[in-house]
Order: C-alpha cells, then sequence, then structure tokens
C-alpha cells in the first residue's frame, strides 16, 4: 500500500500540470477550455514528430514545443475565443468543444489510432528505497516538473506586471481597462501561457504512458477534477488537489483491483463536490 | 487653455440615448464639477471620456488630438485616468500591487518609484498598509487606493465618478481635501457629484446634467444652489 501512496502522490505532480492551466483559464476569463486535453496530447505527437526528426531525448522536446504551444494558445485565443467572451456561457463552450473534436480527429487522420509512447530511459528507472519499495524514476520527474511549473507560474503571478495584470484583469476587467490594460491582449497572454503548462504536461504523459489520438478527453477529466478539488486560480490548491486525486485513484486500485483506478478519481470528485462546491482550498 | 473639449456628443445604450448633444470645455488645471440626478448621463459622459463606452456622433478633443472612440488603454496613455464609481480597487490584489497595476503603462512604468512615493506622502494610510489586500481595507481606504491607483498612471486630467458616495461625512471631507491637493500641482480634475453644495464648493465651474442634456452651465461661484437645485430636478 505505501507503494501507492508514494506512486499516488508522485502522480499528483503531474495531474497538477495537467490541471492548471485550464484552471488559470476558468479563474481567469471564466471559460472551460474543453479542448486543453486534446491541445495536451497535440503536443505529445507533436513531441514524438520532433524526436523522430531529430533524434531528441524526449525532454528536450520542450525546447521546441513550449514557444510553439505559446504561440497556438496566443492565435487561438485572438483569432476565436476573443471573438465569444462576454455572449454568455455557450457560445465559448462550444468553440472549444469544436476545437476539441477537430483536434481529436485531425490527429487520427495524421498519426492514426495506434498507441504511441515517447520512448524514454526513464521510465523502465526505479530508486530502491528498502523494503519492496521503490520510486519510479519517471514519476518522480513528473513531481518535480509540477513542482517546477506551479512555482514558476506563483512567481510570474505575484511578481511581474504583466502577472499582476492578469490578476487584476480576472478580479475586474472594466477597472483594468481603466488603468491602461488591454484586457483582450491579456487574455491572450494568458492562453499562451496555459498553453505553455500544456505543452509540459503533454510531454511529461507522453513520457509515462500510451497515447491515442482520443485520449486527451481522459486527461480533460482529470484536469476538471483538479480544478474541482483545488479551488480555482490557487495554485497550492491545485498542487494538493493533484496529489487527492493520484492518491485516490492508485489507493482505489490497490484495494480494488486496477479497473477502479479511474471510479475512485470519480468518487473524490462527487464527495467534494458535494461537501465543498467551491473547492477545498477556495478562499 | 483648453485641456479636454467635447462637442455636440451623442451616446446610446442600445434604443435609450443616455447622452443628447452635450458639448463641454474643461479648462487645464481647473477643477470642474458635473452635477446631475441618478440617470442624468454623468457616468456615462466619463466613460466615453475614459473610452469605455463609444458614443455614436460628436467629438472629444484632449491636448488638441481628437480621441473619439479609442480604446481606454490609449487614453489612459494619452494622460487621462478615471476613479470609478465605487473605486472598484482590485480586491484580491494588495494595496501595493493595486497601486502597480495602476502604473502598466510604459510611460508610468518607468516612473513607478517617484509615483509610488507621491502617493504614500498624500495617503500616507496605504503606505501602512500596503501588504495588505485590497479587500480587508474599509470603504473611505478603498477610495483612497482607487485615488492612488489612478495617480499611478501620472495622468494630467484625473475623472472622479462619485467619489463620495456611501462613504461618512468625515471621510468625504478628508477625500475633497487630497482632490484639492492634487489639484494643486497642476492636474486637471472632473467631479461628478449628486451633493450640489460640495460640487459648488469644491469647482470652479460646473455644467448641470438633466436627461443627457447640459441644462445649467457657469462659473460656480456665480450659480446659486438655488438655480443649480431647480436645473437638477428639471423645475
Amino acid at each position: 500500500m505505501l507503494q501507492s501512496v508514494i506512486n499516488g502522490i508522485l502522480l499528483g505532480g503531474l495531474y497538477a500540470v495537467i490541471g492548471i492551466g485550464m484552471s488559470m483559464i476558468f479563474g481567469i476569463m471564466r471559460l472551460t477550455n474543453l479542448a486543453h486535453g486534446d491541445l495536451m496530447i497535440l503536443v505529445s505527437y507533436l513531441a514524438a514528430v520532433t524526436i523522430s526528426l531529430f533524434g531528441l531525448p524526449p525532454l528536450l522536446t520542450l525546447v521546441l514545443v513550449i514557444p510553439l504551444m505559446f504561440f497556438v494558445g496566443f492565435v487561438i485565443q485572438s483569432s476565436l475565443l476573443n471573438r465569444v467572451l462576454g455572449k454568455g456561457m455557450e457560445p465559448p463552450l462550444l468553440v472549444t468543444f469544436g476545437l476539441s473534436i477537430i483536434l481529436q480527429n485531425a490527429l487520427l487522420i495524421v498519426f492514426t489510432p495506434d498507441a504511441k509512447t515517447l520512448t524514454n530511459p526513464l521510465a523502465t528507472k526505479y530508486f530502491a528505497l528498502g523494503g519492496n519499495l521503490t520510486v519510479p524514476v519517471i514519476y518522480l520527474l513528473d513531481f518535480l516538473m509540477g513542482l517546477a511549473v506551479i512555482i514558476a507560474l506563483s512567481q510570474f503571478f505575484q511578481r511581474t506586471y504583466l502577472g499582476r495584470a492578469i490578476r487584476a484583469a480576472s478580479d475586474d476587467e472594466g477597472a483594468a481597462q481603466l488603468m491602461g490594460i488591454s484586457t483582450k491582449r491579456i487574455y491572450s497572454y494568458a492562453m499562451g501561457i496555459a498553453m505553455v503548462t500544456a505543452a509540459v504536461a503533454g510531454v511529461l504523459v507522453g513520457m509515462t504512458f500510451t497515447f491515442y489520438p482520443y485520449t486527451g478527453t481522459q486527461y480533460l477529466i482529470i484536469a476538471f477534477g483538479v480544478v474541482v478539488i483545488g479551488g480555482l486560480g490557487n495554485m497550492i490548491g491545485t498542487l494538493v488537489a493533484g496529489m487527492i486525486l493520484g492518491l485516490a485513484q492508485l489507493l482505489g486500485a490497490y484495494f480494488f483491483g486496477a479497473g477502479f483506478q479511474l471510479l475512485f478519481g470519480y468518487v473524490v470528485l462527487l464527495v467534494v463536490l458535494a461537501v465543498r462546491p467551491q473547492g477545498i482550498f477556495a478562499r | 487653455m483648453i485641456i479636454l473639449r467635447i462637442e455636440n456628443l451623442n451616446v446610446f445604450y442600445g434604443d435609450f440615448q443616455a447622452i443628447r448633444n452635450v458639448s463641454l470645455e474643461i479648462p487645464q488645471g481647473s477643477v470642474v464639477s458635473l452635477i446631475g440626478a441618478n440617470g442624468a448621463g454623468k457616468s456615462t459622459l466619463l466613460k466615453a471620456v475614459s473610452g469605455l463606452q463609444k458614443p455614436a456622433a460628436g467629438k472629444i478633443t484632449y491636448s488638441g488630438a481628437d480621441i473619439t472612440g479609442l480604446s481606454p488603454d490609449k487614453i489612459v496613455a494619452a494622460g487621462i485616468s478615471m476613479v470609478p464609481e465605487g473605486g472598484r480597487v482590485f480586491p484580491r490584489l494588495t494595496v501595493l500591487e493595486n497601486l502597480l497595476v495602476g502604473s502598466y503603462t510604459p510611460k508610468a512604468r518607468k516612473k513607478r518609484n517617484t509615483l509610488l512615493e507621491k502617493v504614500y506622502e498624500l495617503f500616507p494610510r496605504l503606505a501602512e498598509r500596503s501588504r495588505q489586500l485590497a479587500n480587508s481595507l474599509s470603504g473611505g481606504e478603498r477610495q483612497m487606493l482607487a485615488i492612488g491607483r489612478a495617480l499611478m498612471s501620472d495622468p494630467r486630467l484625473i475623472l472622479f465618478d462619485e467619489i463620495s458616495l456611501g462613504l461618512a461625512p468625515r471621510v468625504i471631507k478628508d477625500i475633497y481635501q487630497r482632490i484639492k491637493e492634487i489639484n494643486r500641482t497642476g492636474t486637471t480634475i472632473v467631479l461628478v457629484e449628486q451633493d450640489v453644495k460640495r460640487s459648488l464648493k469644491a469647482s470652479e465651474k460646473s455644467y448641470v446634467l438633466l436627461e443627457g442634456k447640459v441644462v445649467l452651465a457657469g462659473r460656480s461661484k456665480e450659480l446659486s444652489e438655488e438655480e443649480v437645485r431647480k436645473a437638477y430636478f428639471g423645475l
């Protein structure tokens, strides 16, 4: 069981990165990005292509996919989503839903439905902890990267003009405009940054698990879980929520068999929704 | 010299016309008040100047340049700042962060340390509370923060919308004192008020609005309270 606890906590770091981009976007502009998971899986595929073209180790593909995804996010926001913001809940939701369908099918056409993974030597390495306990190196990497992303993001929001402007716009859009902040442009930057977190998540997911063109939906649900449990726009909350979700899944699998892994994630989600719908760490 | 000139301005909300052919002139360095009842169009007028509401027709000239229909960020960069009704500080940002967001424009960013010093000098209370979240402030402190935040963009013209709404008389007096000090440094002030007496006392020039039109205008000293009150109610 201790092994499941270790794995669950470490996996939580990865779940936090998967959820943070979505949490950010929902917190800032009340936009639910249903394509978040698919954009992440798009990154997994892009990383796979980069590896086969240049023979890079998987982690180094980040150098390429991070700027690329920032650009993708910026363009999606400024050319599509900014047009439908402020027109009620449904239009932005439909745009991201459409984006999700297009991405899934485009991936299917280009890459076939075969399972893929970003092969790397870390995936099979372990640290022995004594007893029968081990720490899978890839999970440790997931956790550390997750921690790094969360810390970097919270520093960005605390210390930079752009970060403070994004927070100001999420508090009061009209007042932010009166400060000389062009809120539409700010939203485009925010989506770019959310896509940077999706880029990190996509590469890590590709290195840790196998993926298919449709896997995005599965991670969208994890992202939802993290957002709901952690509460919006709370960095520490997101990290802890990732861990809670990871623990729930792996302990569920330990006690009831692998088939129950996902179910237990959802049970925790439902309990939080019933007991504390604003999220455990919401202020 | 006229710093802000509005000519034949018309503003609509859908089918409803909130501003009808309004023309006015704000002399540089002056304090001008716009007086009127709820729904007279005072706030809409300020919104049109600050770029939050696009006018349907008419012209707004600032320092000789046409700024009609420009986006709010360009208008702030040009040197016009607004303290919106209720202050609207950013509740989940600290006092200091609120002030820093006020100096968002590139020009103001370069001078932010000097500007911050000036704001703290004017409102020492804000310096004491710089690390606190804005939503922990009292109503009067929030209004001070909103004014400080507006000053952080290094404006030459500040628009105050219903500055005294919901504040205790002692706090209002204090805030008007600070506005006078801001004006003394050469900043032009436009005050939107419902309180006729206070408006006339604080300003050099007054405009009375009724149902979107200017119904009375003149030097504040020469207008009687009686006269203004009649115009205010359309009697």
